[in-house]
């Protein structure tokens, strides 16, 4: 549902109304263009009053974000775009607050705020533009980086285990994760249009090309010649079937997620799983979005939206029943409680 | 019929309960503060304890005191050493028999003083028996054997009988001072109104010690402190830490913006934090971040969407929010940074005092970064102080960061209750829907201070950040003199609160001999001091500062004044170096301390007697 406490606009919105007047500096080619492009899709589509967006930002190359769209914006500092934005949801939650936000913006030097605020469940959306690279400081790696990359600060490969973004937002109980390519604006926008929906914290993981340091990342996942045979775009409610000739598919065997040919083994469609993206047990989600090549297709769309109070909710509501049911009604009564006398 | 006992009149006296940390000598503290507060005595608490929550029993390491000073005239400070110590157990009494005076009343559980509860200790000898104590005047009740005794009648296991010992030497204690029980009494009826035995058992220790002690005849008189003169009003005692949690409300309330904490547990701060947690009612949203930086950045972002922020910390704290703070400065967003000094560097000595985050304060964050930056002097002065940091900081849209210290965190002293409408105006300059041609950084011509346009309201949108931006537009500039100009507006802009605070007052005449300058929370020792001094006709004043960036506007014509100036402080020499700085026409000297304790008046007046003699 989208957000009943933020106040709609009582005209329609188009794209021009978030165009911002400032140069998009991001190199040509780099996927950031695509992520602004989806989100100046769906503010309109959302709805709510222009005033009503606040886009909240970190640092590093995604992090220029809120000087390209025309809402109210805050540029922080490098990770902790995601405790700046706790503070501006709590304290006007009639915001619709969107974070900025890279790999190694939450996930190294803010990893400690980018958990947290998923415990909380605070009413904010994430947008994770994951490119396994440090791109504003040309080139290191970062917490997603595969093992064994060649990078400036790994001249031998490096020798860290990378985050699987959607382990590490599952672990920290999400309840909205999704991922999406770059290249894929349709698909972005719907996603995003779900993201807002969800009450909660939501992260939009967006494999993101970066073409100056880590050119071609993704391509063996969402190049032309190779989407289709790579990915699966999940979809609630359908079953898991991907492929140029839609004749693949993902079952579960035992307790684990096997990528099958239908038609092959005896294998045919009713065998194939159903997405539901509103499962509260995390198991099958969990799974999903651990999935990665050779032996799987990579999990697209929203693979986890479940239901959980909200923190800024259950703010609002702790300060109505403290206003209904104290004896402070005002800062006076307050000085005036307890034992206090008159000389 | 016990027999009629003389009274003594006494000015002022200092009393410290000292015991193990189970035994409940906060509390009993607590009461027996109130109680006199009740009575009409000025006074001034401080608790001491260990960092450790629960440090073996019976040994030094877990004592646990509380020290309280009344008296019938005006109370400064929580007094240096005590006329009255009541110690629980061997090891309390070993930590702060150099804390009694000479001649000082001993009250002691000497049913404590066993063979094993004088070894955990340390005693070789029983200090009750060996003649060590034999300049004291001693006072040897087995208060946990007649505690025990007289709850006889009380259905009550044994464990919690003995846990209401506390209750019986407080009944001791007020029957020495002629307190009246009601207020205690009350107490406890609410705090246990769950559990009619535990009231019955507290209730009756109580009564049995007040009555013990009209009995027993090594209490040979009574103490009698008068009321002291007060300026007519409506009063209650108050900590350090609370009074600034209040004097935030207060400031919320009185500009409109709703209050926004967030905050990381960290003592001795963590009672702000708590405080603020309870008045959800007054509209406050109390925030506990998962650390430090998360505290002051989600504070950043309440205010960028239009709360008055807070943060509160202690030192180690304040390092972590470096980088944020700075953040503050360049978005020229209002926030409130409470430091809550403790001894450092590093983790230091948490539950200790000290003022050595002056410099930090000033001048600790990356970039011409300047900072509002004021200090409490007093448990009850935090309420100002706190409010006048808010107010500060959303007139002139700047952040303010506000030092008071554990010692006055944890202290407390008697507050005059003010009338929320009676206090200043508080005015921040918020701007309006559809204002014409709105721009970030377009500035009040005055103040210099920009607008706050918050999130949510019509043309108004736009971006800041903490990229350098150009004035006025606020676009992400590189320009080399548009960052000149703007790193000198900043400064310019804090510079210009010099006229929006008071001129710096002295104590005592306004030139003399010699001029204490202090700052923050020693005034009340540097008062004792001074004044004691005056009074034996030196001339000797005081300058305490509260206002420290900018100084008052007075600053020179204060210092200029006196034959010799110096300055003391609970630190190696940081206020004193930021005045040689700013104020390099002057001559200063210096006195330090940094033992995590405050200031003896004793010592004081030694150092000053010696300089007013050196020609």
């Amino acid at each position: 549902m989208l957000d009943k406490r933020i106040e709609k606009s009582p005209v329609p919105l188009k794209k021009e109304d978030f165009a911002s007047d400032q140069m998009v500096k991001w190199c040509p080619g780099c996927g950031g263009h695509a992520i602004l492009a989806a989100v100046e899709n769906v503010f309109p589509r959302i709805g709510y009053k222009k005033e009503n967006f606040t886009i909240v930002s970190g640092i590093g190359c995604s992090s220029r974000f809120p000087y390209y769209v025309h809402t109210y914006g805050f540029h922080g500092i490098h990770g902790r775009a995601t405790a700046i934005a706790s503070g501006v949801k709590i304290a006007n939650p009639d915001q619709s607050v969107w974070i900025a936000t890279g790999d190694g913006d939450s996930m190294a030097i803010g990893g400690n705020h980018f958990i947290h605020i998923i415990r909380r469940n605070i009413d904010v959306n994430i947008l994770l533009f994951n490119n396994q690279i440090y791109g504003l400081t040309k080139g290191q790696y970062s917490p997603t980086t595969p093992m064994g990359k060649v990078t400036k600060t790994s001249p031998q490969g490096t020798i860290e285990h990378p985050f699987i973004t959607a382990g590490l937002v599952m672990g920290a109980q999400g309840t909205f994760f999704a991922r999406v390519p770059d290249n894929n604006v349709k698909l972005m926008t719907e996603v995003l249009y779900e993201a807002a929906k969800h009450d909660g914290t939501s992260v939009v993981e967006i494999l993101e090309n970066c073409i100056i340091f880590n050119d071609k990342a993704f391509s063996p996942v969402t190049s032309r010649e190779k989407r289709d045979e790579n990915q699966l775009i999940l979809r609630h409610g359908e079953p898991m079937i991907y492929g140029k000739n839609q004749d693949m598919g993902i079952i579960l065997k035992g307790t684990s997620l096997y990528a099958v040919k239908i038609g092959i083994g005896g294998i045919t469609e009713k065998d194939i799983l159903v997405h539901d993206q509103f499962n509260p047990d995390p198991g099958i989600h969990r799974m999903l979005g651990r999935m990665i090549g050779p032996d799987y297709p990579v999990a697209m769309g929203v693979i986890r939206s479940v239901k959980a109070a909200t923190y800024d909710d259950m703010v609002e509501e702790q300060i109505n029943v403290a206003k209904r049911s104290s004896n402070i009604k005002c800062v006076d009564d307050l000085l005036n409680s307890g034992d206090t006398w008159e000389i | 019929m016990a027999k009629q006992k003389n009274i003594l009149e006494l000015e002022d006296v200092v009393v410290k309960f000292v015991g193990d940390s189970g035994d409940g000598m906060q509390l009993t503290g607590t009461l027996f503060s109130d109680t006199a507060a009740l009575a009409g005595n000025d006074l001034a608490t401080f608790p001491d304890f260990p960092a450790e929550i629960r440090a073996p029993q019976n040994t030094v390491a877990g004592v646990s005191g509380f020290q309280v000073h009344m008296g019938q005239r005006k109370i400064f400070t929580s007094g240096d050493m005590c006329d009255v110590l009541v110690a629980m157990n061997p090891a309390s009494l070993k930590a702060n028999l150099k804390w009694a005076k000479p001649g000082a009343t001993i009250i002691v559980d000497e049913s404590a003083f066993d063979e094993k509860g004088n070894e955990k200790a340390g005693y070789k000898t029983s200090p009750l028996e060996d003649g060590s104590l034999g300049s004291y005047h001693l006072i040897k009740a087995p208060i946990s054997v007649l505690t025990k005794e007289s709850l006889s009648d009380v259905e009550i296991d044994k464990k919690m009988a003995e846990k209401t010992k506390n209750m019986f030497v407080l009944g001791m204690m007020y029957f020495l001072f002629q307190r009246n029980l009601d207020s205690t009494l009350d107490f406890i009826l609410k705090k246990f109104s769950n559990n009619p035995e535990v009231v019955q058992a507290n209730q009756v220790a109580l009564k049995a010690g007040y009555n013990y002690a009209e009995t027993v005849e090594a209490i040979v008189s009574t103490i009698k402190i008068g009321p002291a003169p007060m300026e007519k009003g409506r009063y209650r005692n108050i900590t350090g830490n609370i009074a600034t949690a209040w004097g935030l409300l207060a400031a919320s309330e009185r500009s409109g913006r709703p209050l926004f904490l967030g905050s990381y547990p960290i003592t001795p701060a963590t009672e702000i934090l708590m405080e603020l947690s309870k008045h959800k009612s007054l509209g406050a949203k109390v925030f506990q971040a998962e650390d430090e930086i998360a505290g002051i950045c989600s504070a950043i972002g309440a205010s960028f969407a239009g709360s008055m922020a807070v943060t509160t910390t202690s030192g180690p704290g304040l390092s972590l929010k470096s980088e944020a703070m700075g953040l503050a400065v360049i978005t020229e967003l209002p926030l409130v940074i409470v430091n809550v000094q403790r001894a450092g560097p590093s983790t230091g000595m948490p539950t200790k005092s000290e003022q050595s985050d002056l410099l930090q304060a000033l001048f600790g964050r990356n970039g011409e970064a300047p900072m509002i930056v004021i200090a409490a002097s007093s448990p009850a002065s935090c309420f100002h102080y706190a409010y006048m940091a808010a107010k500060l900081s959303m007139e002139h849209m700047t952040p303010v960061l506000l030092l008071t210290d554990g010692h006055m965190g944890f202290g407390s002293e008697l507050f005059r209750i003010p009338k929320v409408a009676e206090m200043p105006e508080i005015n921040p300059p918020i701007a309006q829907p559809r204002e014409p041609d709105f721009k970030p950084y377009r500035r009040d011509p005055v103040t210099l201070a920009r607008k706050w346009a918050i999130p949510g309201t019509e043309g108004l949108r736009h971006r800041i950040g903490g990229l350098e931006k150009t004035n006025i537009d606020g676009n992400v500039s590189t320009d080399p003199l548009n960052h000149e100009l703007m790193v000198n507006i900043r400064e310019d802009k804090v510079m210009r609160v010099a006229s929006y605070i008071p001129e710096q007052e002295i104590f005592g005449e306004d030139s003399g001999d010699l001029l204490v300058v202090g700052w923050g929370g020693t005034e009340g020792m540097l008062k004792s001091a001074v004044g004691h001094m005056q009074k034996a006709g030196h001339k000797i004043s005081l300058a305490q500062f509260n206002f420290i960036m900018p100084l008052p506007a007075n600053t020179i014509d204060v210092l200029s004044k006196f034959k010799k100036i110096i300055v003391c402080e609970l630190n190696n020499g940081q206020f004193v170096k930021y005045l040689r700085m700013t104020h390099p026409e002057f001559k200063y000297m210096q006195h330090n301390k940094v033992q995590g304790l405050p200031f003896h008046v004793k010592e004081l007046t030694e150092v000053f007697t010696k300089i007013l003699e050196d020609k």
